[in-house]
């Protein structure tokens, strides 16, 4: 075979547009679905996951509920039932754009990994931890505040950069509802200019590229808030 | 200023207190003692409400630890303890451990809080440590973190839960010696310990407990000098033995 990597210089049809500008532009669509559905299930997921360790009955049923949904069903099915059944089902949804349902179908469905997580997280720490945060007058939501989820977090650490990676290459399912993410933009482009291979090997290297930077900058922030004397922590 | 009355705690089907009954009064340093698993921490831990109990009452300073209008946080930001297992926040400094809950729940300022906490720390001997973390520090002086950090809210009564337990041998002294010094300036101290060396030096009265019942509730001279039950005596003869 021979390589052709030319045509990414080629104008895509309308007089401006280059195919590499098109992928870039791709590129920036996935980053956008990823970055807001992440701030999405670390949001939910560390409420879920902290209201699943509470004393509470019903808190802590509703967060396993919670839990249970949005873990029990496949992603792409997911997607679809943001796109198509629930804008059916409460009609003033239609309006609102396709990029807001993935990045609830997936942000969701995330937070419900992120609050099992969180909850791993919390109940590793001893008891006597919480005791010691209400002995000393703490209440149950600062004792969680200050005591308990500052050590929680730094715990699920490594977990939660899978997840972070992970909601990267799952952002490629909503190429399924339209967005011109970058694997739509590889299916597309492959169509109209029969170069699959070049496409796919161009996307792959992107992925690959921001799921490194993720993995790094967890990193980074995994060091900087290592605790002295304690596993791992160094002296 | 502790009132501990008919008492009675279920973990499931198993009763692990039974009709406990006893106080301690303003200024009074009581020592609660009795074999493992005689319910002693667990009767500690009922007395700020750390733990639920299903029958009886506990009162502080005259407020009912189990009634729902008590505002716990409150009353239990008033009563210091101290653990078996230390308890300090590992992701907080010494003097970040000593502040928190000052600044938190006292709403003292940092500043304040921070010349608290050195005053503190240097009694117990710990002043360059302020800086360092839990981790970085030994057993002993864990632990006088920890009385520190309950000191830090000027606690009208200290309660101590088996303080000495989770150290090695030569750390128990360093641990103690601040603890007889609290005591003897008048702290109204409840200590499960079995640490008799303590209770001789320092306390008014002794309780023993044996299978969640409070079996002996007596003055140290009688506890040392002629215990009552079988099981008291049976328990000092061996731990009197080393």
């Amino acid at each position: 075979m021979t390589w052709d990597w030319q045509f990414f210089l080629k104008d895509i049809g309308d007089g401006e547009t280059r195919y590499v500008d098109w992928m870039i532009s791709a590129w920036g669509w996935t980053l956008a679905v990823s970055g807001c559905a992440w701030v999405v299930a670390l949001l939910f997921g560390a409420v879920v996951g902290t209201l699943r360790t509470v004393p509470n009955r019903w808190l802590a049923g509703a967060a396993n509920v919670w839990v249970e949904l949005f873990r029990n069903i496949p992603l792409l099915v997911q997607i679809f039932l943001w796109y198509f059944v629930i804008p059916a089902i409460i009609p003033p949804l239609q309006q609102v754009p396709s990029f807001v349902m993935v990045v609830a179908a997936l942000g969701f469905f995330t937070s419900a990994r992120v609050a099992e997580q969180v909850r791993a997280g919390i109940q590793s720490l001893s008891r006597g931890q919480r005791n010691a945060g209400l002995a000393l007058g703490l209440t149950l939501p600062q004792t969680y505040r200050f005591v308990l989820l500052p050590m929680a977090f730094r715990i699920v650490l490594p977990p939660l950069t899978s997840e972070a990676m992970n909601i990267i290459k799952n952002s490629s399912v909503a190429f399924a509802v339209s967005i011109s993410e970058l694997t739509m933009f590889a299916m597309q482009a492959q169509e109209e200019t029969s170069r699959g291979i070049e496409v796919y090997l161009a996307v792959t290297g992107l992925y690959i590229v921001t799921t490194m930077v993720v993995n790094r900058l967890f990193a980074f922030l995994e060091s900087r808030v290592r605790v002295p004397g304690y596993v791992g922590g160094g002296k | 200023m502790i009132e501990i009355k008919d008492v009675s705690k279920w973990y499931g089907t198993f009763q692990v207190l039974t009709n406990c009954t006893t106080s301690v009064k303003k200024g009074e340093v009581v020592v609660v003692c009795g074999p493992s698993g005689s319910g002693k921490s667990t009767l500690i831990k009922c007395v700020n409400a750390l733990e639920p109990f299903e029958k009886g009452e506990i009162r502080i300073d005259g407020l009912s630890v189990s009634d729902p209008s008590t505002d716990l946080p409150k009353l239990r930001a008033r009563v210091g303890m101290v653990f078996q297992n230390f308890e300090l926040f590992p992701h907080l400094t010494i003097m970040e451990n000593l502040t928190l809950a000052q600044i938190r729940v006292m709403n003292r300022g940092k500043e304040e809080s921070i010349e608290k906490g050195l005053k503190l720390l240097e009694r117990v001997g710990l002043k360059a440590q302020a800086p360092k973390f839990p981790g970085q520090l030994s057993g002993g002086q864990q632990k006088r973190v920890a009385i520190a950090r309950a000191m830090a809210m000027d606690p009208m009564c200290m309660l101590f839960d088996e303080p000495t337990s989770a150290l090695d041998p030569e750390m128990i002294n360093e641990v103690l010696d601040v603890m007889v010094a609290l005591a003897q300036e008048g702290m109204t101290m409840m200590c499960v310990t079995h640490e008799m060396g303590f209770a001789r030096k320092v306390a008014n009265r002794v309780i023993f407990m044996d299978r969640g019942e409070i079996v002996e509730d007596t003055t140290k001279e009688d506890f040392f000098g002629k215990p009552r039950s079988e099981r008291a005596q049976l328990f000092l003869s061996k731990i009197l033995q080393h």
